[in-house]
């Protein structure tokens, strides 16, 4: 066991943690406006963009990520008139790759989540509503929301810990995430064994305060 | 289409075998997997605190960090670990394990520890008085094991697993980092040398979306075939 390689070895990887930090929520962030535009498709009675959002959710959550990531970050470059095209801004950087990826890969699983969760509130709540004379619109917006997001916390809080453990691909399109920087330090000193205590230790802690937090909105956000 | 034409001239024959690679890691991951579950399951229910720890530590930490940070440490730790315990027994030469092995056992691992959140959460959702009634049948450990619970436990624990099963599939894109040509390193070298990402990408993708569609099929037939009778 070579203690001052972990030492040595954790400063570098706390600040490659910044880089897993900044992909995660940015990429949910994003995931979630498209989470939730695709639970809305897929609660409408248009039998064309429900199946078209129920293909979505079924494309990217039947694939692995490590090819969402491949094909965004490889092979839209190919295409020449995409190249010449404002977004290619964008798409040229392994960064907004690895987020655009990561956000779409969330978003099927957070649409699944909160359809769930849309179809699972009592009608009475809404009923209520009615007969209070709230218009649609506003029983959308300030009842059935906030009700589904309530409903889907605890499932929402396992994508937030799957999509943290997701954001190590990130190092395989050549950003120094915490596992890109992990795997730099293991393959120079050939000690896998204490990068990975001290990498794993980092991640674990991760999760743990995500786990945690999302505990307590629960219980704060809790009906009773 | 003529780059997946098979023979010489494409890529077709090169997939197909890249794509039972695949499913041959799969099944072995999930078969190894289920032995780490049927270790840690126990382990995890026991009433000793010890015992309990040391369960739920296995669980955690494989939950808890990135499936490419284990496949590292057993591409790179792995042939260490299997030379010191040779050299032990007397052997110092440089021993070189096999991507496969590694593979399969890194993703086995992490399947375990799903398989073992999965028997745990069936075990304890059978009722109580299945347990006591084979006691007060006189039941030997073994039978009352293998008969009573087991068939129960498969029949709750069956969706689940089918989940791990997705799970462990995908996973097994990752291991491509070591080198074993399944279909993602497969795709990989043909995107190298035809220098045509996008279309071997979404093949590879097309290739995964069948095998998830497939094993679903047949998942169901399984899941209707254990709960007859419910």
């Amino acid at each position: 066991m070579d203690i001052s390689l972990m030492i040595t070895s954790l400063p570098k990887l706390l600040s490659a943690t910044v880089v897993t930090l900044k992909l995660l929520s940015l990429s949910l962030f994003f995931g979630l406006f498209i989470g939730l535009l695709f639970a809305i498709l897929r609660l409408n009675k248009n039998i064309f963009i429900n199946k078209f959002a129920y293909g979505y959710s079924y494309v990217f959550r039947g694939t692995p990520l490590l090819v969402q990531i491949f094909i965004i970050y490889f092979g839209l470059g190919q295409i020449e008139y995409f190249r010449s095209t404002f977004l290619w801004v964008v798409f040229k950087e392994p960064y907004w790759c690895a987020i655009i990826a990561f956000a779409l890969n969330t978003g099927a699983y957070t649409s699944e989540i909160l359809r769930s969760a849309f179809q699972t509130i009592k009608p009475g709540i809404i009923e209520a509503g009615k007969s209070l004379g709230i218009s649609n619109k506003i029983i959308f917006y300030k009842i059935q929301i906030p009700v589904a997001i309530r409903q889907s916390l605890p499932a929402y809080g396992n994508e937030i810990i799957l999509m943290m453990k997701g954001t190590s691909l990130a190092s395989t399109v050549t950003l120094m995430d915490l596992t890109g920087v992990a795997k730099y330090i293991i393959s120079t000193t050939f000690k896998p064994i204490e990068v990975f205590i001290v990498a794993g230790g980092i991640y674990l802690f991760m999760t743990f305060i995500i786990h945690n937090l999302i505990k307590f909105l629960e219980k704060k956000y809790s009906f009773n | 289409m003529e780059l997946l034409a098979f023979g010489k001239t494409g890529w077709g024959d090169e997939l197909f075998i890249a794509t039972l690679m695949t499913i041959a890691v799969s099944i072995t991951a999930m078969l190894i997997g289920f032995l780490f579950a049927l270790i840690f399951t126990p382990l995890k229910l026991s009433k000793n605190k010890f015992l309990n720890i040391i369960g739920n530590s296995y669980t955690t930490v494989i939950r808890g960090v990135p499936e490419l940070l284990v496949i590292y440490l057993f591409f790179f730790g792995g042939s260490g670990a299997v030379m010191f315990v040779a050299s032990i027994f007397g052997y110092n030469d440089y021993i070189e394990i096999n991507a496969f092995i590694t593979g399969s056992f890194a993703i086995g691992i992490i399947s375990g520890a799903y398989s073992t959140e999965v028997f745990r959460g069936a075990i304890q959702s059978i009722d109580k008085g299945q347990f006591e009634a084979s006691q007060v049948l006189g039941l030997k450990k073994f039978a009352y094991f293998f008969r009573v619970i087991m068939p129960q436990m498969l029949r709750l624990a069956i969706p689940n697993l089918s989940n791990v099963w997705q799970i462990t599939l995908k996973d097994t894109s990752l291991i491509s980092v070591t080198g074993l040509v399944e279909i993602m390193r497969q795709s990989y070298i043909a995107a190298g040398s035809t220098r045509d990402p996008l279309f071997f990408y979404s093949f590879a993708a097309v290739l995964y979306l069948l095998l998830t569609f497939l094993s679903m099929k047949l998942i169901n037939r399984l899941e209707i075939k254990y709960s007859r009778g419910f």
